[in-house]
């Protein structure tokens, strides 16, 4: 569990340096993710206990949102004073944007005639 | 003679012990009420531990910077998390790579639909300028988001609460959505799910399946990259047209 943990914040860590050095406008962990997923590709397996770290943090992801969730008590006020254009724009913006991608993915990977979604 | 209790409270209220107990107490409370309603999306354990711990920090006059040196160690565990998505993408390869450019092509769609819809919904209902600003990035994982914001003017930790109020929606309201529009395939509906409501979407589609949650991570990511490169360039040129 410490060696797999270790890797993955080397990654991060090494993720950060080229998001800072590079002047990249995308955050460290997310440039970490996709070198690690360029590792595995190369490498071409992961290892049992790699599997097994990043599952166990996973599985609990939603732990992880916890304390910035619980900055919404910063803002009451805005909250309060613009409650029905944010609220609005929020729940308006989120099932649109789900509805599109799944219609344009699903219609454009049946054209492309890749593995049928079902 | 024993300490009093409000000298207790006043040690205890300066560590940083108090915060991350008190998370993790919440989050307890919270997946034991979401695996009582049987995994069920309305009982979202982001939103009720959220729930228990603002109710608690009212309660107790704690104010949230206090809260956060504490629970800033599980925040901290959002890179790792972060990395560690690499293994379940990976695992998805095989149907990642005969799916590319219609994954592609439903992310660029996706993508311009949350932003732009966010916006223009926020501006007819006469948000401000700011609001906009901190609204329009509030389908990507949280530190883009905040990152978005800030460049283009918004207010980054207002954009944190849109963010996860996003993601708690969507983990709800994924099941229910996808079930009218009959869409079955577990990949379409986690990638859908990743791009419009990020890593609380994802936990949520994890929670679903492993298939699910892989495809919502690739698109959490890829949502991140395109939202960061193109918003700050797209979003000054929208705010002319709407006369702000």
């Amino acid at each position: 569990m410490i060696a797999a943990l270790t890797l993955l914040l080397v990654y991060q860590l090494v993720g950060e340096v080229i998001a800072r050095g590079f002047a990249l406008p995308v955050p460290g962990p997310v440039i970490g993710m996709l070198l690690l997923f360029l590792t595995l590709v190369l490498r071409g397996g992961v290892g049992a206990d790699l599997r097994q770290t990043a599952n166990g943090l996973l599985q609990h992801l939603s732990l992880l949102f916890v304390p910035a969730g619980t900055g919404v008590m910063l803002h009451y006020q805005r909250l309060a004073d613009e409650w029905l254009p944010l609220l609005a724009g929020v729940v308006g913006s989120t099932f649109l944007a789900m509805a599109v991608t799944a219609l344009v993915l699903r219609a454009l990977a049946r054209r492309s005639g890749g593995e049928a979604p079902r | 003679m024993n300490p009093r209790i409000d000298e207790i409270w006043v040690y205890l209220s300066t560590t940083p012990l108090l915060g991350l107990t008190l998370t993790l107490v919440a989050y307890q409370c919270a997946w034991w009420l979401y695996k009582r309603a049987g995994f069920h999306p309305a009982a979202n354990p982001v939103m009720i531990a959220v729930a228990i711990l603002v109710a608690a920090l009212s309660l107790t006059g704690t104010d949230y910077q206090t809260y956060f040196d504490g629970a800033q160690f599980v925040h901290f565990l959002l890179g790792p998390a972060t990395v560690a998505l690499a293994i379940p993408l990976y695992a998805q390869l095989p149907r990642l790579k005969s799916m590319l450019m219609p994954l592609l092509g439903a992310l660029l769609a996706g993508s311009l639909t949350a932003a732009l819809s966010a916006f223009a919904i926020g501006a007819a209902l006469g948000a401000s300028t700011q609001s906009l600003m901190s609204l329009a990035p509030k389908s990507v994982t949280t530190p883009i988001a905040m990152g978005v914001a800030e460049s283009l003017g918004g207010l980054p930790s207002l954009t944190a609460v849109l963010v996860i109020i996003t993601g708690i929606l969507g983990a709800i309201g994924a099941r229910g959505l996808f079930g009218l529009m009959r869409i079955e395939d577990h990949a379409v509906r986690g990638f859908a799910t990743g791009v419009a409501a990020h890593g609380i979407g994802t936990a949520r589609a994890f929670q679903v399946s492993e298939q699910c949650g892989a495809f919502a991570a690739l698109a959490m990511g890829l949502n991140g990259l395109i939202t960061a490169l193109s918003l700050p360039w797209i979003l000054p040129w929208v705010v002319q047209l709407f006369g702000r």
